[in-house]
């Protein structure tokens, strides 16, 4: 098979593109981390619980932009109709949650 | 090459040839059948209902016997009937519209045929030992206290058949997002593509829902969870939630997928295009993202509070404005149309009237205030069996009428379609009109038996009347279709001359690769406008090159065989241990096709040029 | 159309797990997959939240949970997250070799994930007598967790044939949609495990 060639044979622009990518990347990897460990400091200093909840739920949310948006590309071209889908996922999510915490009577 | 394997002679080449196969419309065929076996059969539990309540105290079947056939009635109608029929309808005959040659995972399709086969005949499989009996359903805390192992089968069936339907789901929005023929943008697309797309939506977002309940009914009745126990704080509720998230969703998944079918019906036999599509399409999603915030009107009375009750009733009123733009464009395209009258249209005229009866009740039911009045009463039956049989079943008969000469090359009987008609309408009327004052009186529904003399006597003696009407009527449709099989008449390609969309452009029935050059769509309805242009045939997209078509497999059945060993075994464990072996073996087969599934290159087969240009069209 | 799945260097497509009609059905699917998926997952943590205060007299959350084990819990996770990303990126410069190194590095952190999990429910059961059957809580908890942790496992198998599967064949058009599907999943079983450290460890630490 002839696909066993070193990467020095692609497309220089290409890589170099690809290269630009990744440290975007690497940069919202980063992102992601100071977001956990905030989340986790907010916990442990005790932060009162009318502000650390809706504060964590951000953190969290904000964090799950960016592995959706950058680490599976959601942003990019070609992802409209999954990007539909899982908006539509989180209308049902966000539904079903709301109904599990406000309206489960017992 | 498996293509050729159609026309080996022999019942073994023919079995193993309907085990393997991955094609679409033979998975559809399979689907209709399998659907068609069990719509039987939940119509004998009807029967079998109607019966034992044709007069007061009656005792034709015993009380625990009666609780188990309504609930095998209702599963059976709603999970092994009518979604599979429809699910047959849209994998013939969405592709065909679409211009493409297969779905886009025919394995994935033909692993959730079998799936939802046989968690059907495991199901069913718990007559011959008690069947679930607590209602379709399934309450908990009811379903947790029932003895014997009827409610596991209820759990363990419809696990199967639902995560098949999911495949199907996901299957089916794939195929239409990426598999149309050239020119066909999403708003040249058919109505019936149309509701099958959103109607897979609502599958993909609604089915984990009943996923998840099942998963926590099967742990708390198999492995002592206590999702459902109060007294470690457990929260029945919960199921009836869970249930309702994906329940209210499958109403919309079985009626949309039949609004599909005449919005296809009536402009063929109007010989008009179809009044206000895009109002149409809109209508469809804006009945889809309603449809999910409703689940709670089934449970007004348990007490969610007046803002929750509120907010679900508004929500449910308004489903009204869309399902009405409908109606107003069926008429529409009715209006000044040059009609013809044949069974698929009979069919498709009285699904007007009757569903808007269900759908006025239901608006009725809506008002969560009159609801305490109406709720468990023979009211609600009434209402939901003119929506599911007056919208569901009629919209199926109609698509059966309309598509059979396409799926098998023969045209139905006429006359036999035209008294399974008559019959089957007023039967259905007859049974199911005079429930509402029935329930209006305070029948109760699911009860055994009703008292002499509280004036429901006569009413449910017409009732019962009725459904031997509609028997009669299955019948002779089942007549009409072995008569069919056998000394119908022929249909051309496009079956009743003034067909519109694409599945009408090629031969009835159609050869095993579809389409042998993709067409070019050049706008809504596209074999109309070829027509319009005096064109004979559709413009083809791409010259006669040779064809790529996917592998037939074994694989799907043996897993499902596995995941259904698997199955009883998870049922019997919690009696006896060594049943674990079953669920062992049953699993260690399904994962091992997965694993070959996963590891042995398919790239599938290629049709040659030769052989295209050999067949002719 | 060509028969022949195999990389042509010169001529790399942008996306090599897109560059085939398979591939591009296989990344529609996958998407459309996870949909669902979030919703089977809103569904359980729909059921955690309406049962995280039914302890029936066993620990409660505040009792139970400890943040160390979660934060290296998590960290291992969110790495993997990001090595699974360095494979990605090997792939589409057409390198199997590194693609499978970080593709390994992937499936060890994850077994890590793994370990720590099962150290975890160990210690509730033995310290604690916190199980699956003490309490609507413990169900609940075990259910949303052990979910997420059946992903993982499912996820490692995944990645593990593949890598097996392939090693001497090298990257060609028709696995490396295979290895790119997987890439989003295990991304996917990462931000479920994002809502899972937030709602169900952190929010039950906060009084």
């Amino acid at each position: 098979m002839p696909d066993k060639m070193s990467t020095r044979k692609i497309n220089s622009y290409q890589k170099q593109k690809n290269k630009q990518e990744m440290q975007k990347m690497v940069v919202s990897f980063a992102l992601m981390i100071f977001f956990t460990i905030v989340a986790f400091a907010l916990v442990i200093l005790e932060v009162p619980s009318t502000y650390v909840i809706p504060l964590l739920l951000i953190l969290a949310f904000v964090q799950v932009g960016f592995q959706f948006f950058y680490f599976m590309h959601l942003k990019d071209k070609g992802h409209e109709v999954p990007s539909q889908i899982i908006y539509g996922g989180v209308f049902v999510t966000f539904l079903v949650a709301l109904t599990f915490t406000a309206i489960t009577w017992w | 090459m498996s293509m050729t394997s159609a026309q080996k002679s022999g019942f073994g080449a023919t079995l193993w040839d309907w085990l393997t196969t991955v094609d679409h419309k033979k998975i559809g065929i399979l689907y209709l059948a399998g659907g068609g076996f069990f719509f039987l059969l939940g119509g004998l539990e009807a029967v079998i209902i109607r019966i034992q309540l044709i007069s007061p105290e009656n005792n034709f079947i015993s009380a625990g016997l009666y609780n188990e056939m309504i609930t095998m009635h209702g599963t059976t109608m709603i999970f092994l009937a009518a979604m599979p029929i429809l699910l047959g309808l849209m994998n013939f005959i969405m592709p065909l519209q679409i211009g493409a040659r297969d779905v886009a995972f025919p394995f994935l399709n033909s692993l959730g045929f079998w799936l939802f086969l046989f968690g059907g005949l495991l199901l069913n499989l718990s007559w011959f030992t008690g069947a679930p009996d607590a209602g379709w359903t399934n309450y908990a805390p009811l379903s947790i206290q029932s003895p014997g192992h009827g409610i596991d089968f209820y759990v363990m069936g419809l696990q199967l058949s639902g995560a098949g339907t999911l495949m199907g789901g996901i299957n089916f929005i794939v195929t239409i997002v990426l598999m149309r023929a050239p020119g066909m943008t999403y708003m040249r697309m058919p109505l019936f593509t149309w509701t099958t797309f959103v109607a897979s939506i609502l599958i993909l977002f609604a089915f984990p829902a009943l996923t998840v309940g099942l998963f926590l009914m099967m742990f708390d009745r198999m492995f002592g969870s206590a999702f459902f126990d109060a007294a470690l704080g457990g929260n029945a509720v919960i199921w009836q939630h869970l249930f309702w998230i994906f329940g209210h969703p499958e109403v919309y998944i079985l009626i949309l997928p039949v609004f599909g079918v005449f919005s296809e019906v009536f402009p063929t036999f109007a010989k008009k295009r179809l009044f206000g599509y895009t109002a149409m399409v809109f209508a469809t999603f804006l009945i889809a993202f309603l449809g999910f915030m409703v689940w709670a009107h089934h449970m007004f009375t348990v007490g969610l509070g007046p803002v929750a009750n509120s907010i679900f009733a508004v929500a449910t009123m308004a489903i009204a404005v869309p399902t009405g733009i409908k109606i107003f464009n069926w008429l529409f395209t009715l209006w000044g149309g040059s009609i013809k009258i044949n069974s698929a249209m009979l069919w498709s005229l009285a699904f007007i009237p009757s569903f808007t009866i269900g759908g006025m009740t239901g608006v009725m039911l809506a008002s969560a205030v009159a609801d305490y009045q109406y709720h468990d009463t023979y009211f609600v039956i009434g209402h939901f069996h003119y929506v599911i049989v007056g919208g569901t079943v009629f919209g199926i008969l109609a698509g059966l009428h309309y598509w059979w000469p396409k799926m098998f090359g023969r045209y139905l009987n006429e006359v036999l379609g035209q008294i399974s008609f008559w019959t089957f309408f007023i039967g259905f009327h007859l049974t199911f009109f005079i429930q509402h004052f029935l329930g209006l009186m305070g029948m109760p529904r699911r009860y055994w038996v009703f008292l002499e003399n509280q004036g429901l006597d006569t009413g449910n003696l017409i009732s019962s009347i009725g459904a031997f009407f509609m028997s009669f009527g299955v019948i002779v449709f089942l007549i009409n279709i072995i008569y069919t099989t056998i000394k119908g008449k022929k249909a051309p390609g496009d079956a009743w001359g003034s067909g519109r969309t694409l599945e009408w452009t090629i031969s009835s029935p159609p050869v095993h690769y579809n389409f042998k050059q993709l067409p070019l769509v050049r706008g809504l309805d596209p074999l109309w406008i070829e027509k319009m242009e005096g064109n004979e045939k559709m413009t083809p997209a791409e010259p006669v090159d040779e064809i790529h078509m996917p592998n037939g497999s074994i694989l799907p059945f043996i897993m499902t065989i596995g995941f259904t060993i698997a199955s009883y075994g998870f049922i019997y464990q919690t009696g006896n241990k060594y049943w674990l072996i079953a669920v062992f073996a049953g699993m260690a087969i399904a994962l091992i096709c997965m694993l070959i599934r996963s590891l042995k290159d398919d790239h599938g087969h290629h049709i040659s040029k030769e052989e295209l240009e050999r067949v002719g069209d | 159309m060509s028969h022949d799945h195999s990389i042509d260097p010169k001529n790399m497509p942008k996306d090599p797990s897109k560059a085939t009609t398979e591939g591009k059905y296989k990344f529609m699917g996958l998407w459309i997959f996870l949909g669902g998926e979030t919703v089977l997952f809103a569904c359980l943590f729909g059921t955690y939240l309406a049962l995280k205060d039914s302890a029936a007299g066993g620990p409660t959350t505040q009792e139970l949970y400890g943040m160390g084990l979660v934060f290296l819990m998590t960290i291992l996770l969110l790495t993997s997250s990001l090595t699974s990303v360095y494979a990605i990126y090997h792939m589409k410069n057409n390198d199997f070799k590194k693609m499978q190194l970080w593709m390994g590095i992937t499936a060890l952190l994850g077994i890590g994930f793994l370990a720590c999990e099962i150290y975890e429910f160990a210690h509730y059961i033995h310290e604690f007598g916190f199980t699956f059957r003490s309490s609507a809580f413990g169900s609940a908890f075990y259910t949303l967790v052990g979910f997420h942790g059946g992903h993982v496992v499912f996820g490692l198998s995944w990645i593990i044939a593949l890598m097996v599967r392939n090693s001497k064949r090298g990257l060609n058009l028709y696995n490396a949609p295979k290895y790119n599907t997987f890439a989003l999943y295990w991304h996917f079983i990462d931000v479920v495990w994002v809502f899972i450290f937030t709602v169900v460890y952190l929010m039950g630490m906060v009084s």
